[in-house]
């Protein structure tokens, strides 16, 4: 599926790969600003309180 | 003309000798050089199998990328909005950050004052320094104990409990790993261990007195009297809670500390916080 999508991305090989590092960059980017803060929420092991006092 | 047998028998096995690890490197010689070409058509279950497979491996990196970010990211993220709310909470702060001289004769500041509890949560109203965890220790305190505070400002009170000075349980919770990690080293607090608590009033010190460790709906650790839910309190206590072990949550870690002495912000910090105090002032 990636080399798929690597030999499918336009442009000499030098672009490719700095398409793909932006892309991946972009990938982490998201999921720390975005889906990570979200999905904490349901991580049970942060919960520091006391009696569900949530 | 006719052949001999034995003609035809050494043609096969000539046949036979270049079909073993020869015919292997040939076939991969071969098929290396028509994939330069053009890649082969692969059947559909072996193209679903690849699919799947890097899916997977997809997941696996996301969720490593999760724990790094939990156990790291979260802490920088959170460290640096806990100083800069310390730090807004000092420039706010009036009152002279020099301590009152070594020699000066002990001032009895008569029961410490009570400041009401803040109207809405996430209100920063003081800083806790515990010089255990560090001589630059200071943390925000807090209104409230729901994610949206404890994530990212450090020590949250429960408001259901009393306040800094006040008789009775004056509780809070702080993550143990994650978000700042303000109650990490708890496990290393000593009996006789200050904790200095300074709001808008001044500083009351707590000094530590024991850990317990309970299971997490113990709620009767919060009560005026930690414990004894039917006692009547008399004594200032200081509650924190946190998770345990470390790096889980099946039970909680619970420090009590009970009020040593007080001292109105006119009068200056306790010796032993003064710098950090000037120091987190100078820091807006």
């Amino acid at each position: 599926m990636y080399g798929w999508i690597f030999r499918n991305l336009p442009g000499p090989l030098w672009f490719r790969i700095i398409t793909t590092v932006f892309f991946l960059a972009a990938a982490v980017l998201v999921l720390m600003q975005f889906v990570f803060p979200w999905l904490s929420q349901f991580n049970p092991l942060n919960d520091s309180t006391i009696g569900g006092g949530v | 003309m006719v052949r001999s047998p034995s003609h035809v028998e050494s043609a096969v096995g000539v046949e036979e000798l270049i079909t073993g690890n020869e015919r292997i490197r040939r076939g991969k010689k071969r098929s290396a050089r028509k994939q330069r070409a053009e890649r082969p058509k692969q059947g559909f279950f072996r193209t679903l199998i690849q699919v799947l497979g890097e899916l997977l491996i997809t997941c696996g990196v996301i969720l490593l990328l999760f724990v790094v970010w939990e156990l790291w990211w979260t802490n920088i993220e959170a460290n640096t909005a806990q100083q800069q709310a310390v730090s807004a909470f000092a420039q706010e702060f009036q009152g002279p950050v020099t301590p009152p001289p070594a020699d000066a004769p002990p001032v009895d500041f008569g029961p410490p004052k009570v400041m009401a509890a803040p109207d809405q949560a996430s209100t920063v109203f003081g800083v806790v320094y515990i010089p255990r965890f560090g001589k630059t220790y200071s943390r925000p305190l807090v209104e409230g104990t729901a994610p949206a505070q404890l994530d990212t400002l450090g020590l949250g009170r429960y408001d259901s409990t009393s306040m800094p000075g006040a008789v009775g349980n004056f509780a809070v919770a702080g993550h143990r790993q994650t978000h700042g990690a303000v109650l990490d080293a708890v496990h290393t607090l000593v009996p006789g261990d200050k904790i200095y608590v300074q709001t808008n009033d001044g500083y009351y010190t707590y000094v530590f007195r024991n850990n317990q460790i309970v299971m997490p709906n113990r709620a009767d650790v919060l009560a005026p009297v930690p414990t004894q839910l039917d006692a009547k309190a008399t004594e200032r206590f200081m509650t924190m809670t946190s998770c345990n072990p470390r790096f889980g949550a099946e039970e909680r870690i619970i420090s009590y500390s009970v009020l040593d002495s007080w001292q109105p912000a006119s009068a200056g910090p306790p010796a032993e916080i003064a710098a950090q105090v000037a120091a987190n002032k100078k820091a807006g």
